[in-house]
């Protein structure tokens, strides 16, 4: 990225410097920047870790400055190009999962010398070394007691502080059965090697560090791979965290300052050139240029940008250069927003959860219980060696129990799922929202600024009597230029649209309730209604049907007359934005009844309806009794979804199950909707929804799973198929089915994230 | 039936009992949010293995600032969310996390991990 800078000017620039430890450090950095040609001044402070340097922007430019602090042997900080030579920080995660592993490792290593020696005699060489019952091997056992007591202190510690943790609360968790397993095996294992003699058969004086050693190091191992796992879950919310801006460009004191984005203050100067990040939220002052939103948005293509529109921070500006009020800065920017609104909604809960957690509030001491009874039953009538058959069924039941993969279930979707729509643009408040969004059979759409623009735009141009179609445009778009009417700017607009260039009139006058009269270019032009013309004296005799026509299709058509004489019609309408022909239809696809709710009258609606295929039309509905209309849907026996632009439709949107605020940019009405599309498209709506399906399917299939895994695996660890089968688990096998269960569970709200939406920008 | 059962069978069914009794009889106290002067009724929770202490009483109506301290790099714990609040934070290791609410009615708020393995209660009386 070369500096761009005006010839000959001196800049000032501030930047971060890692490495330094002391303040003989800043002195050699500083030497180093003040030997650089083009420096004018440089201060490097030890206490901030950073620099600011003057310099003449004709000698020396950024590079030469960072090049000059790596000749010195440190580090430029917080310049996002210069962020990938620092040596990655390892985050929490990682820390954990670094840590996680070297216990496995330990466990893992221990764990294949305990497999070996417990069974000494399988093996075909060591049978002869150490017999079984042998003193050689009761010593090797002593020295196994003690490495996997290490194993237990080490791999397993977080086992046992988050065991005693939760008894303190009176409370038991997944730590709590391992802690009581692996102890209690390794326990049984200790008093068998030490005093053999307690024991009536020498068959009970097994050991089983093998089981302490091993479980511990495969619950470690599926610890680790669940901090993977999860960390992907959450990505969403971390891109949305990488995509804020680091610096921006600031002009203070007539000067063009690089300073940390957290810096920037509202009412600051920001300039952005092509390709670059637009760090906070404000309205562009000078220049224009494309900027691609789709970052926060999900809509492809680029904005056209200029004087007075508003630009939002971390979106990218493409092709020209501009310069910016900030408006909003940290906390308060769209992105801040979005982010937060992100988490939040991640903290809620989908309402099947409640349920869950009754059930798991009473599973861990259950799954105890359960193990003790196990215990009793097997001692009680089980085969001998009973004491070591009942041993082993009560350690594996504790161990196979998975209350993680119960617990995780539907958080893990949820996060998922609500970072997934955050992507595509769509907020959705919470796991509530997002749970009957799927339910939803009756759509209601708002007509104006949902299905249409809101704004009438120039539909059609109609000549008689020799007129050439663009004079007769160019002529009503001149008598309009002054009006206020949105008729007139939809005129207007539409005449520049294709390129003509309206003159002035003269002797404009609005006629109210009729229409506008002006001179233009030596030309008496009068363009209104029927009545206007009438009073004026002007034959339209053969223009009237084709204004019937254009009004049966929802159009307002206007009169034209220049001179005395009718030259045409003007129509405009309030256009049906792109999209939502598709999006009709793909909600019919989906099964859902597509409703239009409208303050029109039944014409205009049915002309709209018809062009975007909505079966169903509420017209001449007042602002006030959409709600209502809501409501009596609702009595029909429907889940009702509206769509509604979120200010004049927050009563319906509020009555309704799910309410869909259409928002366009920064202007997000988040308050009175339960599901936000920033984006302004109804395509959105679709995609909540197939959203809302995906997650809602992926939440069942993992509460299926988690409780089909519990229900099948503790029976089975308690030794129900032994009478029939002679099926009965090791612990071993129980401590990978546990871990394998939970992971799963993760990975299977992992697969969501591969989602597409149907309708995607085509 | 040998001694050594009948002795068995007592144990197990005297572990039940006394399993049933510690995890589901026993009534917790809870600890009781503190008023400062900043109006907030404010309480400390040490995160490790769980939340120390796990219910908190506090008075409905008044606002109550939660100050969260986690001392473990367990990922488990690293969320802490009140879904009836719709709010939540991330807890990193050794800091302490303001969380404020605002119980206006009376009732029990319940807080969590993200993967709701360990619990918490709010009492607002």
């Amino acid at each position: 990225m070369a500096t761009h800078v005006q010839e000959g000017s001196i800049s000032e620039v501030r930047f971060g410097i890692r490495g330094m430890y002391c303040a003989s450090c800043a002195l050699q950095v500083e030497a180093s920047l003040k030997q650089t040609p083009g420096v004018v001044e440089a201060t490097v402070n030890p206490a901030l870790n950073d620099a600011v340097v003057l310099f003449d922007t004709a000698v020396a430019n950024h590079d030469a400055l960072h090049e000059a602090v790596r000749k010195a042997g440190y580090r430029v900080a917080g310049n996002e190009r210069d962020e990938t030579e620092d040596p990655p920080r390892l985050s929490d995660e990682d820390r954990e999962y670094r840590s996680l592993m070297r216990k496995w490792w330990f466990g893992a290593a221990v764990g294949i010398f305990t497999m070996v020696f417990s069974y000494p005699w399988l093996l075909p060489y060591l049978r002869d070394m150490l017999p079984r019952g042998s003193e050689q091997l009761r010593y090797l056992w002593m020295a196994m007691g003690v490495l996997s007591l290490a194993v237990l202190a080490y791999s397993g510690s977080q086992f046992f502080t988050g065991m005693w943790a939760s008894l303190r609360n009176r409370r038991a968790n997944m730590h709590t059965l391992i802690a009581f397993g692996t102890s209690i095996a390794w326990i049984y294992s200790t008093i068998a090697v030490l005093f053999p003699q307690i024991f009536p058969e020498a068959a009970m004086t097994e050991v089983y560090y093998d089981v302490t050693v091993v479980v511990t190091a495969l619950v470690v191992l599926g610890l680790a791979m669940e901090i993977r796992a999860k960390g992907r879950t959450s990505e969403a919310i971390k891109k949305l965290i990488g995509l804020q801006a680091k610096t921006a460009r600031v002009l203070r004191g007539g000067q063009e300052v690089d300073i940390p984005v957290e810096e920037v203050a509202v009412g600051d100067l920001i300039i952005v050139r092509p390709g670059e990040k637009i760090p906070v939220d404000g309205v562009i002052v000078t220049g224009s240029s494309a900027v691609d939103e789709s970052m926060i948005t999900g809509e492809s293509i680029p904005v056209e940008k200029s004087h007075g529109d508003e630009v939002i921070g971390a979106t990218i500006n493409k092709t020209g250069s501009f310069r910016f009020e900030a408006t909003k800065v940290g906390k308060d920017t769209a992105l801040a927003n979005i982010i937060r609104m992100v988490q939040d909604a991640q903290a809620t809960k989908v309402p099947i959860q409640r349920i869950v957690d009754v059930v798991s509030g009473y599973f861990t001491p259950a799954v105890i219980i359960l193990a003790i009874v196990g215990f009793v039953v097997w001692y009680l009538v089980g085969p001998a060696p009973a004491l070591t058959y009942a041993l082993v069924v009560a350690v594996t039941t504790l161990i196979i129990a998975c209350p993680c993969a119960l617990g995780m279930a539907t958080p893990m979707s949820l996060t998922t799922g609500i970072g997934l729509g955050a992507q595509h643009g769509i907020l959705i408040r919470g796991g509530g929202a997002l749970q009957r969004a799927k339910e939803l059979r009756t759509i209601v759409l708002d007509k104006t600024g949902t299905i249409t623009y809101g704004k009438p735009a120039l539909t059609d141009v109609l000549v008689v009597n020799g007129f050439i179609e663009d004079e007769a445009l160019r002529l009503a778009a001149a008598v309009e230029r002054t009006s206020e009417h949105p008729l007139a700017e939809a005129i207007v607009n539409g005449a520049r649209e294709r390129g003509l260039a309206p003159s002035d009139p003269r002797d404009f006058r609005a006629i109210p309730g009729h229409g506008v009269a002006g001179a233009v270019d030596g030309h008496t032009v009068l363009l209104g209604n029927l009545k206007l013309m009438r009073e004026r004296g002007v034959e339209v005799a053969g223009l009237e049907d084709a204004s019937r026509a254009l009004a049966d299709e929802g159009k307002t058509p206007m009169y034209l007359a220049v001179d005395g004489t009718a030259a045409g019609l003007v129509a405009a309408a309030d256009t049906v934005k792109p999209d939502s022909v598709v999006a009709i239809a793909a909600l019919r696809e989906m099964g859902i009844e597509v409703v239009m709710i409208t303050g029109d009258n039944a014409r205009t609606a049915n002309a709209i309806a018809r062009q975007v295929g909505v079966g169903r039309v509420l017209a001449d509905v007042l602002p006030q009794d959409k709600a209502d209309e809501v409501r009596k849907l609702q009595l029909e026996g429907k889940i009702v979804g509206m769509v509604g632009d979120g200010i004049n439709d927050a009563p319906a949107l509020a009555q309704s199950d799910v309410g869909f605020a259409i928002g366009t940019g920064t202007d997000v009405a988040i308050e009175a909707s339960d599901i936000t599309l920033i984006k302004g498209s109804l395509r959105g709506v679709v995609t909540a929804i197939q959203i809302s399906r995906a997650t809602m399917r992926n939440v069942y299939q993992n509460l299926f799973g988690a409780f089909i895994y519990n229900s099948v695996g503790i029976p089975i660890a308690l030794g129900l198929l032994y009478p029939f089968f002679g099926i009965l688990l090791s612990p071993i096998l129980a401590a990978a089915a546990m871990s394998f269960s939970s992971v799963t569970v993760i990975s299977n709200a992992n697969r969501l994230k591969g989602f597409t939406p149907a309708v995607s920008a085509a | 039936m040998t001694l050594d059962k009948i002795l068995v069978l007592l144990g197990g069914a005297g572990a039940i009992a006394f399993i049933v009794w510690f995890f589901w009889l026993v009534k917790k106290e809870g600890a009781r949010a503190v008023l400062t002067s900043s109006g907030y009724q404010e309480a400390m929770i040490l995160v490790k293995g769980g939340y120390t202490p796990d219910v908190i009483r506090v008075e409905a109506g008044t606002p109550v600032r939660l100050k969260f301290r986690r001392e473990e790099t367990s990922g488990c714990s690293e969320m802490v969310m009140f879904p009836d609040f719709q709010k939540s934070a991330s807890l990193p290791e050794g800091e302490v996390v303001n969380i404020e609410l605002m119980p206006k009615i009376k009732g029990t708020y319940e807080f969590q991990c993200q993967m709701g393995m360990l619990r918490g209660r709010v009492i607002a009386e």
